[in-house]
């Protein structure tokens, strides 16, 4: 991430001067700034209702119970989770909201995965292996309905905006499977250097 | 029909988990509140996160260098029926959602909505996730600084969503749309 960082910054601005549109970079940097602590400031009012709602969930024992549910499916995935933690049903959930396009729900609800897997991490700076295999489903963006994107084509006029459906899903769902196939690669074969 | 389902899941989904709460006997208002007070923590928690990564994606947009890479990548692809227009929607699309939907409509309102550069932009954009914002939000949320390898395996399968987009839509639409 670090070179990320710095070679996106570096190649803007190089390129900012060549092209003469370094005054364009730097406003969009100031800009910008506002804008990441707006979308912040939006985040906190259903961030506190998901997590509100999800506390809930968790001491009336409804996440536990879709835990042990889908443990045996997601243990091989995850297999650093203990069996009792919460992380597991959460984890459900999350994808579940992803899924049907609740983008609203899965942040908070993903974000409290985070947390749990954060507990049992015994290195708090590095990313565990669970973690990685969360994000690398999250990264992937399955999703049953591309609401939005149907939306614009039908306020485009497109004559039938749902023939995408079926398409997006076909390459929603293998992006998804490549995904867990990429992690379980790369878990083997990660090293450590940095 | 099942746009109605997706909207309908999220209130019953709710009610579950009240109803569920108060059978149990849990005091729902107060632990409401007890969780509520977290989501604010987490969401003040990742502006710092969320500042490096936007300022940097959108300094690099504003520079004009993505649309460079968009025409060294548009000589290529070509050869696919991959329009030059849908480049920088595949790479825009793993950096910014709103910057992705903003180009989306634009190539559509170029194209036409029914025409198959739209139709593949489209898959492309659906079956999308911002790779980037994901990583910096979800790890800034818990203070981790080395991603290991979440960041290669987003990147490698959004390169994998591209092809399999620009091939599906091949499959589905290249012979009724033409080009």
């Amino acid at each position: 991430m670090n070179y990320v960082f710095f070679i996106l910054i570096a190649i803007s601005i190089i390129f900012g001067f060549m092209f003469g549109k370094i005054d364009a970079v730097v406003n969009s940097m100031f800009q910008s700034c506002e804008l990441a602590v707006k979308i912040a400031l939006s985040l906190i009012g259903i961030m506190a209702f998901w997590l509100g709602i999800m506390r809930i969930a968790e001491k009336s024992g409804l996440i536990q119970f879709v835990s042990k549910l889908i443990y045996p499916l997601l243990k091989p995935l995850f297999k650093d989770i203990k069996k009792d933690s919460p992380a597991l049903g959460d984890i459900t959930m999350s994808l579940s909201a992803n899924a049907l396009g609740l983008t609203n729900a899965a942040t908070p609800i993903g974000l409290k995965v985070m947390k749990e897997l954060q507990e049992d991490n015994t290195d708090k700076d590095k990313a565990t292996d669970s973690m990685c295999m969360f994000l690398g489903m999250n990264t992937a963006g399955f999703q049953i309905i591309p609401a939005t994107v149907i939306a614009i084509l039908a306020g485009l006029g497109a004559k039938n905006p749902t023939i995408i459906v079926l398409p997006t899903l076909i390459v929603t769902t293998l992006a998804f499977i490549s995904a867990i196939i990429v992690t379980l690669i790369l878990r083997k074969l990660w090293r450590d250097k940095c | 029909m099942l746009e109605k389902i997706s909207v309908g899941i999220l209130p019953v989904m709710i009610l579950v988990i009240l109803a569920a709460g108060v059978i149990k006997k849990v005091p729902v208002y107060e632990e409401f509140v007890e969780g509520a007070r977290d989501g604010f923590k987490v969401s003040i928690s990742i502006i710092p996160y969320l500042v490096a990564l936007i300022v940097a994606v959108s300094m690099f947009r504003a520079s004009g260098a993505m649309d460079w890479i968009a025409s060294v990548f548009s000589f290529v692809l070509d050869k696919f029926s991959v329009s030059a227009d849908i480049v920088p929607i595949m790479f825009t699309r793993s950096l910014s959602g709103s910057a992705t939907l903003g180009l989306f409509s634009e190539l559509a309102a170029k194209h036409g909505a029914d025409s198959f550069v739209t139709l593949m932009a489209a898959i492309m954009v659906g079956s999308s996730e911002t790779t980037f914002y994901v990583l910096s939000v979800y790890f800034g949320s818990v203070g981790i600084k080395k991603f290991r390898y979440a960041l290669l395996t987003g990147v490698i399968a959004d390169i994998i969503g591209i092809v399999l987009a620009i091939w599906v839509a091949r499959a589905f639409f290249l012979a009724s749309t033409g080009l």
